[in-house]
């Protein structure tokens, strides 16, 4: 239905009667996985209204990007949706390489496909393994975590860190990956599709899950479009926008993937939207792997941007130079006073930061555009007339993450 | 006698409480088995101990009793969980039994004709501590918890009750033992299981719902109401609604052997004319035998599924099983009147379990193309 015939917020006849009571939905509770608040009123078991309350995780994320630089930022961006950490710093980088005007080598880009799709696997992991403790499977949501484990093994070993890996760096990673590094992610692929199997058997077609999910938490077409919804929300509503293949960045447009998309927009849509998505990753991933070229890692600009080669630090004066100019906090790289807005498809969905550059070697401002604040604003719209037991339901599908929503 | 009497007691009331603590045990490891993981390892062998280490934890934890709470009724709560579920087990028969009073008989109180009845009655209590719980607790969640448990178990107990009331025709008692000795007289193929396939399938559903288990854990479903009814407990008084869950899930195994799995009776193994050495050892652990497999089942259960939404779990028991088990007592009572044979039992439960699934898929099939036209988002993907 379009937007106008909803309107969760004005106060209808029922509403007013007395026997209508308050629930407080968080900030700490089981189903909220984070720190977020919704204020329910509830006629019964029935909601009635449903006001999201943000704020209780707010630790000034994107202030600390105007005192940070690009490179030293990645490491805050991690925290954002740390979910998938990788993604967040491949959107960010994403933007700043738009603002310093750089191209990245081909090497660069594939790995950091590489990492943007495992990244979305990982994501879609979580969530679809959440949305399932959720409705009572903690099952489904083991077995998914023990493919988390691998990927974070694949970070670790590429990256040094676990979870909060700070890979990407300014033109380029931090460090050009090896042959085992690419042997364990092939491993992945291997175990990967067992466990999507086995996941897919105990719910796609388990009549509990079908009934808890199928028609919950309806978005129509119209409604996502109109809330701005993005990301695997927006294409289980039947909104064809992938931003791999609308603005096709890093190297998507080798590759040959499908975007999923499904026309109901309910809960199950959302799982089942997830569910696919991740093996078309499966798909991407298997052909970037086998054809990473060769070459440096890391974009050559003016032999600034990027860290040189720590043989040529110790090896050459030049190397040396690079290295001071780049790692003191009162030099570093000319950037042009510009503003720049450029984002990437990730996991959750568009992914954007906005960076006004005043010239120096740090943002002016470091906007951010998350997908789980829009996403979170979409809830209100979809809970009137459930039950309580459908806010968990419907919650855990929209993959809100409360360090994304308050920054 | 009174002290026979007392020793059967300490001992069924020694080995409930050591078994459920070793059934959370093996619930942990079922789990961490079923879920890729290793499970509690870490306190002596297998983590064999870590019951005993829980038990300890448990007792020497603070006794948070919130400030907003009724003392009187939050402290009744915990103990009604325990004893109501305890006393079921003075009339569940562990193993043989006869009428003879000098023989050992395996039930603290033997010949009890109303057995069927007084574990309704006592069970039916049960949903006492959970609604007094959560009334006393005065939280929001417990309280909800607490209400969507007494309609639960109100609703649940008809078709419970009706399921068994077949069996009860069938064999001609209420005396849980006399329900044994019926199936073992006949012989493997009159196990009730067989001739009343449906009421097993009731009894088994509704007696989850009873016990509180998932799918049917709404009134404590962590991930909506945090903890239902036990939100504000914590402690011994949370371990013992913990225990009290376990002894329930015990009783109904020991139920639904009693009555559908011909109890201590195994063909070759057990039979009633059986005599040798330590018969009554062998039948008590076929018995414990059966008893351990359906709890084992209802533990895969648990960790296989999700959990029904509220109005789902009551449109099953009002609209699917209350229905069915009327229609099957119906078909029982006509059996027991014109003496027709029992296969025509087995025939007519299948027949009756077989057009109502075909209904049920019609009627999601209708919803599903309704909704379709509705809203645009069933039935789509």
């Amino acid at each position: 239905m379009p937007l106008t015939e909803v309107e969760p917020f004005t106060a209808t006849e029922s509403e007013q009667r007395e026997y209508h009571w308050t629930l407080n939905f968080g900030p700490q509770h089981p189903a909220t996985h984070t720190t977020l608040r919704l204020l329910l009123t509830l006629d019964g078991e029935k909601v009635i209204k449903a006001v999201p309350d943000i704020g209780y995780l707010h630790s000034g994320f994107e202030k600390l990007g105007e005192d940070l630089d690009f490179n030293q930022y990645v490491t805050i961006v991690d925290r954002m949706n740390y979910i998938s950490p990788v993604a967040n710093e491949i959107a960010w980088h994403h933007s700043v390489e738009k603002l310093l005007d750089i191209e990245l080598t081909p090497r660069g880009k594939y790995v950091r496909t590489i990492f943007a799709e495992l990244m979305r696997i990982q994501d879609h992991l979580l969530n679809v393994g959440t949305c399932a403790l959720d409705l009572g499977a903690f099952t489904a949501f083991l077995y998914f975590f023990t493919q988390r484990e691998r990927i974070y093994d694949i970070c670790e070993l590429a990256s040094g860190q676990r979870f909060h890996s700070s890979f990407s760096r300014v033109g380029g990673v931090m460090a050009d990956v090896s042959l085992e590094w690419v042997n364990k992610v092939r491993a992945f692929l291997k175990g990967f599709p067992r466990a999507h199997a086995d996941v897919s058997r105990l719910l796609n077609r388990n009549r509990i899950f079908i009934e808890r999910t199928k028609g919950v938490g309806v978005l129509t077409r119209e409604a996502a479009i109109d809330l701005s919804c993005t990301g695997p929300m927006a294409r289980a509503s039947g909104v064809v926008r992938d931003l791999r293949k609308d603005e096709p960045y890093l190297a998507y447009p080798d590759f040959d993937f499908k975007v999923i998309c499904a026309q109901a927009g309910d809960c199950y849509a959302r799982y089942r939207v997830r569910m696919l998505e991740m093996q078309e990753s499966i798909k991407i991933l298997e052909q970037a792997l086998e054809n990473i070229p060769g070459g440096p890692v890391n974009a050559e600009v003016a032999g600034k941007v990027s860290l040189p080669e720590k043989m040529e630090v110790y090896g050459s004066i030049e190397g040396l130079i690079h290295h001071f100019e780049m790692v003191m906090p009162n030099r570093g790289v000319p950037t042009p006073t510009e503003e720049v807005y450029a984002a990437t498809e990730s996991p959750n969905g568009e992914l954007g930061f906005y960076i006004v550059s005043d010239g120096s070697n740090r943002a002016y401002r470091a906007r951010t555009r998350p997908p789980s604040f829009i996403h979170f604003a979409v809830f209100p719209y979809l809970i009137p007339g459930h039950t309580l037991s459908d806010v968990v339901a419907i919650l855990g599908s929209l993959n809100i993450i409360a360090a994304e929503l308050d920054r | 006698m009174i002290t026979v009497w007392a020793v059967k007691i300490g001992v069924v009331l020694g080995m409930i409480l050591t078994s459920c603590a070793y059934l959370i045990y093996i619930e942990r490891k079922l789990a961490a088995y079923m879920q890729d993981r290793i499970g509690p390892n870490r306190v002596g062998p297998f983590g064999l101990l870590q019951p005993l280490a829980d038990g300890i934890k448990f007792l020497l934890k603070e006794d948070v009793v919130p400030r907003h709470c009724d003392r009187f009724l939050f402290y009744m709560a915990p103990s009604l969980a325990i004893m109501t579920t305890m006393l079921a087990f003075a009339v569940v028969p562990f193993g043989p039994t006869s009428t003879d009073p000098d023989e050992w008989q395996f039930v603290i109180a033997p010949g009890v004709d109303v057995g069927m009845v007084f574990i309704f009655a006592v069970g039916s209590l049960a949903v006492y501590s959970i609604i007094l719980g959560g009334w006393a607790s005065n939280n929001k969640y417990s309280m909800l918890g607490a209400l969507r448990s007494s309609a639960q178990v109100i609703s649940y107990e008809i078709p419970l009750g009706t399921s068994i009331l077949g069996v009860v025709l069938l064999a001609g008692s209420l005396n849980l033992e006399d329900i044994i000795q019926f199936q073992a007289s006949n012989g493997f193929l009159h196990w009730n299981l067989w001739t009343q396939p449906l009421a097993a399938l009731i009894f088994a559903t509704s007696a989850l719902a009873e016990s509180n288990r998932l799918p049917f854990d709404l009134p404590e479903c962590e991930q909506e109401l945090i903890g239902g009814y036990h939100t504000e407990y914590s402690a011994m008084k949370f371990a013992m609604f913990f225990l009290g869950e376990y002894t329930h899930v015990i009783t109904i195994s020991f139920l639904m052997s009693v009555l559908f799995l011909g109890g201590w009776h195994f063909p070759w193994i057990a039979e009633v004319g059986s005599h040798y050495n330590g018969v009554g050892a062998v039948k008590c652990g076929v018995l414990a035998a059966k008893v351990f497999a359906i709890i084992i089942f209802i533990m895969l259960i648990r960790w296989t599924i999700p959990r029904f939404r509220f109005d789902q779990l009551m449109s099953l028991a009002w609209q699917g099983l209350v229905p069915l088990s009327f229609f099957n007592l119906a078909f029982v009572m006509f059996a027991k009147q014109f003496n027709w044979p029992v296969w025509v039992l087995t025939v007519a439960s299948l027949a009756l379990l077989v057009g109502a699934s075909a209904l049920n898929g019609m009627r999601l099939q209708r919803r599903l193309r309704v909704g379709s036209v509705s809203s645009p988002a069933l039935g789509k993907i």
